[in-house]
């Protein structure tokens, strides 16, 4: 099948594997730490969670050859049929899964369960490049965009039901792409401001937020109609009352939503970040405790398998979710940084390649790979460092599970053999 | 502009963002972060046997003994005979529930105290039957024991440290031991010696899981120090023996030291009342501020009272300083002294010299009032203004120690109070002279000295014009102690050869004066007898109490060994208490027995009780409770 040569390593970008080494190697050695008790000794054991990392990280070698014996064509043409798939395992959760910490978001089998999710992500960076790497593709048209969203917007539907909101955020990552490939930037713009409203509103409340609101809009209009005379007025009357309409609804929805709708450990999250709610001990303990633990590493850290917080397990979740108040605690500041350092340059180094792709398909699904990433990070970092609300979702390459450490070398290395191929014919 | 732009951009925000989010948590806080203040670090302290108390002589006063907590933990609390335990405790059912609900609410999985300090035969029939109730155990602690009931208000006692404290002084944790009062309070840092620690890791269920990095850190218990008092038990329980009745202070110094040999105040305690079961029960009644008995009050420290005659023997000491008078000057008295035209504008006498001179040692000894007018005068006006000379006046007494903290090393006190110019100059802006404040010549106007200030000036006046620091401490651990003010010489402003003329006056008080009934055969006592007039105020009138009686004196008179002022509260003449109280104890100290001659002074004194000149009080002061 191949064109360019049998080795299967040409033109391998090394280092986003000596990149994705070091993280998943890092990694191994905090969820160790994290896990580890005095009795067990041995390493490849199903009984530890650091030995079940470890044969989950001897798995991905295999993986990854053949992720990468596979042609980049393969991933394009099969494209839609891998994303179908996966939507497929996503719905049969609905019939086969196991129900875990009230989501059915996990498929057992036996020793081993596998979190759909995890995977559905790469497949669906897949469809989305294929689809606008389309010639015909133009953003211009509502139509187009409405089917990009369809695409994206079908998998982080399925796993919201599950319920598992944490894991469907992560699909708003994919605006990013949109953006890079011609989306108007407006979604993007419009989407931060409606979240600095809904924070504003939670903060301050609905009269205050809205009021205010409604009397700057006046103010504004006014000062329009001074300037504009009775012309202006005969030609943006309706965008005038369209924005006190969409500016009192969206308010007024979101107070109705937060107190409403929401299940109070919804409100508990955002009123514990937003400071309106003091708790160390009962919900707000694991922000509490993380930030804590992270705060007692200093500047060097206290020495691996030395940070007493982390021995003692005071961090809940602290080999999934929290690993980096591990990181944090025993190796300090200079070791934190360098994660976040080298996540960075991760993602520096896969957007940097995917600008270089000639073929759109290579380029969108490295956009894909960099903004999942950068939502990964930004979310699992910003909730164990305090900064924002808590949503339980992977560190990449770091936390402990073999779904998420697989979905991710998946997503990975797709990118890494796609971009193997860039200087030849499509 | 690229498009990839925005990601580069983001990506680079959000990384400086966390990063700095990182710097503020570990860097900026975490300098402050304490590694043993730390839930996952838990320390094990190991308390060090508190140290004993000796008196002068080796007798011991403070010892240690064990005492037994019932500790319950409600969860593994089962059925059991309710009736049959609380027979076993020495309570009732009520109390039963009480403590157990209280124990329940605390916490029921974890152990709390349900009974405590249980007595040691209590403890030794309950520990046969214990096994019978599951969720109640023993728990040992050390609590002080007094084996001599005396000098409660000297040894102090301790008390649970409070939340407060505990922030305060990071050494305690709330909860332990710490001096409260007294010796305990004052040397608490000899007396607890140091506490051991021990600190392990622990995990998230509270489970011991190892020694924090290897016991590194952890250090050894010191045993606290044992300390020697100056004090003489046997005096000191002679003495409160001889005050029972009698509310008041008294104050024994060895004048060639400064040690305090017996530390008096009435009414006292047993020192016991504040250890073992009844504790708190008993410190509600020795703290009950509506109480006049006071009895946790230590009036030899902390009562101010005007000084009354004794003070008269100050002026004539700064008279002859000040050459104003010699000891050939005479004044003479018609049953007082006039110092203004107005009706009312004199003091009165009980000298019975009427119109003949008076010199300087029968003015003492006969307590002549208007001699000590006459050179109070002097002294105030022997400089222009008055208030240079009442300066002057006031810096001559102050050398002796009075008007201010005399520095000793007991935690209760008070400065008294010797006036200044400056202190009468905006009391009467300015307009004033020797005679608006003539009551200072005889120890009656704005002057306030406690007990042991006086006694202290006694102790100078023995000495012959200086003085050691009142001190309680001889020795730490058998050593002698190494203080300086304790042991430095405080020179007074008089002269030395000014003071044998007044010692020699002070002796005749005892051979003729108003001290002859309480003389002790073959001891040269030298003292001074007063009263000392006070009021009371109730619904806006001013009432005049019975006298308050004070006595100074020491003996021998050569090369004396005590010195010992007195007040007894409302006991009328100094003559009539206060030097009876005086020369038993001046024959008990030097002596060591009361001789077949004196022995009816003794039981006289015994017996007497002036409650009933107290319970006068109680209704008046019942009335101003009820006008609140």
């Amino acid at each position: 099948m191949r064109q360019e040569g049998n080795n299967i390593f040409a033109g391998v970008d090394w280092l986003l594997v000596a990149l994705f080494v070091i993280l998943v190697s890092f990694g191994w050695l905090n969820i160790y730490s994290a896990s580890k008790t005095d009795e067990d000794l041995e390493l490849l054991s199903f009984s530890t969670e650091y030995g079940k990392q470890l044969i989950f990280i001897f798995l991905t070698i295999p993986l990854i050859i053949i992720i990468l014996f596979f042609n980049a064509k393969f991933y394009e043409k099969f494209s839609i049929i891998f994303y179908l798939v996966s939507l497929l395992s996503l719905v049969g959760l609905f019939f086969f899964g196991k129900t875990i910490n009230g989501a059915t978001s996990w498929y057992n089998f036996g020793v081993l369960g596998l979190q759909p999710s995890e995977f559905v992500k790469a497949f669906t960076a897949l469809a989305v490049a294929k689809l606008i790497s389309d010639r015909q593709y133009n953003f211009k048209l509502i139509k187009n965009q409405i089917k990009a969203f369809i695409v994206i917007f079908t998998p982080a539907f399925l796993i919201t039901l599950q319920p598992d909101v944490g894991s469907a955020l992560i699909y708003v990552a994919f605006f990013f792409v949109l953006h890079r490939e011609g989306l108007t930037l407006n979604y993007i713009i419009l989407g931060a401001l409606l979240i600095v409203l809904f924070l504003l509103t939670i903060l301050l409340g609905v009269t205050l937020v809205l009021s205010s609101l409604l009397i700057l809009l006046t103010i504004f209009t006014v000062y329009a109609i001074y300037r504009g005379g009775k012309r202006f007025l005969r030609f943006n009357w309706y965008k005038i009352i369209a924005g006190y309409a969409i500016i009192t609804i969206f308010i007024i929805g979101t107070g109705f939503t937060y107190n409403n709708i929401f299940k109070q450990h919804h409100r508990d999250r955002f009123e514990i970040l937003l400071g309106l709610k003091q708790d160390s001990q009962g919900i707000g303990y694991n922000s509490h405790q993380s930030e804590l633990t992270i705060s007692s590493g200093g500047l060097s850290g206290k020495g691996f398998l030395k940070g007493d917080l982390t021995q003692g397990d005071f961090v809940p979740e602290q080999h999934t979710d929290y690993i980096f108040s591990v990181v944090g605690e025993e190796w300090g500041f200079l070791g934190s940084s360098l994660v976040i350092i080298l996540f960075m340059l991760l993602m520096y180094r896969v957007i940097y390649l995917a600008e270089t792709h000639t073929n759109k398909f290579g380029r969108i699904y490295g956009y894909g790979l960099a903004s999942i990433l950068f939502f990964h990070v930004i979310v699992n970092i910003g909730m164990v460092i305090g900064l924002f609300p808590t949503v339980g979702i992977p560190l990449p390459f770091f936390s402990y599970g073999g779904s998420s450490l697989w979905g991710f070398t998946i997503l990975l290395f797709i990118f890494i053999r796609l971009d193997a191929h860039k200087g030849y014919d499509w | 502009m690229q498009k990839s732009f925005l990601l580069y951009f983001l990506i680079t925000i959000i990384g400086v963002v966390f990063i700095g989010r990182l710097f503020q948590l570990q860097i900026l806080k975490g300098e402050s972060y304490d590694p043993l203040n730390n839930e996952a670090v838990k320390t094990v302290f190991d308390y060090p046997e508190r140290g004993y108390i000796y008196d002068r002589n080796g007798v011991l006063l403070v010892a240690n003994q064990l005492s037994y907590d019932v500790m319950i933990q409600p969860n593994k609390v089962k059925q059991i005979d309710t009736l049959e335990f609380c027979k076993l405790l020495k309570i009732d059912i009520e109390d039963f529930v009480k403590r157990y609900n209280k124990a329940s609410r605390y916490a029921s999985y974890l152990p709390s105290v349900f009974l405590k300090q249980l007595a040691k035969e209590d403890f030794a029939f309950l520990q046969e039957k214990l096994h019978k109730y599951g969720g109640f155990f023993i728990q040992k602690r050390v609590i002080r024991k007094y084996p001599i009931n005396a000098a409660a208000n000297v040894l102090g006692y301790i008390g649970e440290v409070n939340e407060q404290l505990a922030k305060k002084n990071t050494y305690y944790q709330a909860g332990e031991l710490i001096g409260k009062d007294g010796i305990e309070k004052q040397y608490e840092n000899f007396l607890r010696g140091i506490k051991g620690k021990k600190l392990f890791n622990r995990n998230n269920l509270n489970k011991i899981t190892g020694s924090f990095k290897n016991g590194e850190q952890d250090t050894l218990a010191e045993r606290g120090k044992d300390l020697t008092l100056t004090l003489d038990i046997e005096l000191q329980q002679y003495a409160q023996k001889l005050m029972v009745g009698k509310r008041g202070g008294i104050v024994a110094l060895e004048p060639a030291t400064g040690e305090i040999l017996a530390l008096v105040t009435a009414p006292s305690y047993d020192p016991n009342m504040l250890v073992g079961r009844k504790r708190s029960e008993n410190s509600t009644i020795l703290m009950d501020p509506k109480s006049l008995e006071k009895p946790t009050y230590d009036r030899g420290l902390k009562a101010s009272y005007p000084p009354g005659s004794p003070f008269k023997i100050m002026n004539a000491l700064i008279g002859l300083q000040e050459g104003v008078i010699s000891e050939q000057t005479s004044f003479y008295c018609y049953n007082g002294y006039r110092y203004g035209n107005r009706k009312n504008e004199f003091m009165g006498c009980h000298c019975d010299i009427f119109g003949r001179p008076i010199q300087l040692k029968t003015a003492i000894s006969k307590s002549c009032n208007s001699y000590f007018a006459n050179t109070y005068k002097r002294i105030v006006e022997k400089n222009n203004k008055p208030s240079q000379g009442l300066d002057n006046w006031s810096a001559h007494v102050k050398s002796f120690g009075l008007g201010n903290y005399l520095g000793y090393d007991l935690p209760q006190g008070s400065p008294g109070l010797i006036p200044t110019g400056k202190y009468y100059d905006q009391m009467y802006r300015y307009s004033w002279n020797a005679s608006t404040n003539i009551s200072n010549a005889i120890g009656q106007g704005e002057v306030q000295t406690t007990p042991i200030q006086l006694a202290n000036f006694t102790a100078a006046i023995a000495n012959k014009g200086y003085f050691f620091t009142p001190h309680i401490l001889k020795g730490v651990n058998k050593r002698p102690i190494e203080n300086a003010s304790f042991t430095e010489k405080k020179q007074t402003t008089i002269d030395k050869k000014h003071f044998s003329p007044v010692i020699d006056a002070m002796y005749e008080v005892f051979k003729t004066g108003t001290g002859k009934w309480s003389q002790v055969k073959g001891i040269d006592i030298c003292g001074k007898t007063g009263t000392s007039e006070n009021y009371t105020v109730v619904s806006g009138k001013r009432i005049k109490l019975e006298d308050h009686s004070i006595l100074v004196a020491f003996a021998p008179k050569d090369n004396p060994k005590i010195a010992i002022a007195i007040f007894v509260e409302n006991g009328g003449y100094g003559s009539r208490i206060a030097a009876p109280i005086t020369s038993l104890m001046i024959e008990k100290y030097l002596n060591g027995e009361i001789s077949e001659a004196t022995a009816h002074r003794e039981t006289s004194m015994l017996n007497i009780s002036l409650q009933e000149e107290y319970n006068k009080l109680i209704p008046k002061i019942d009335t101003i409770a009820a006008r609140r």
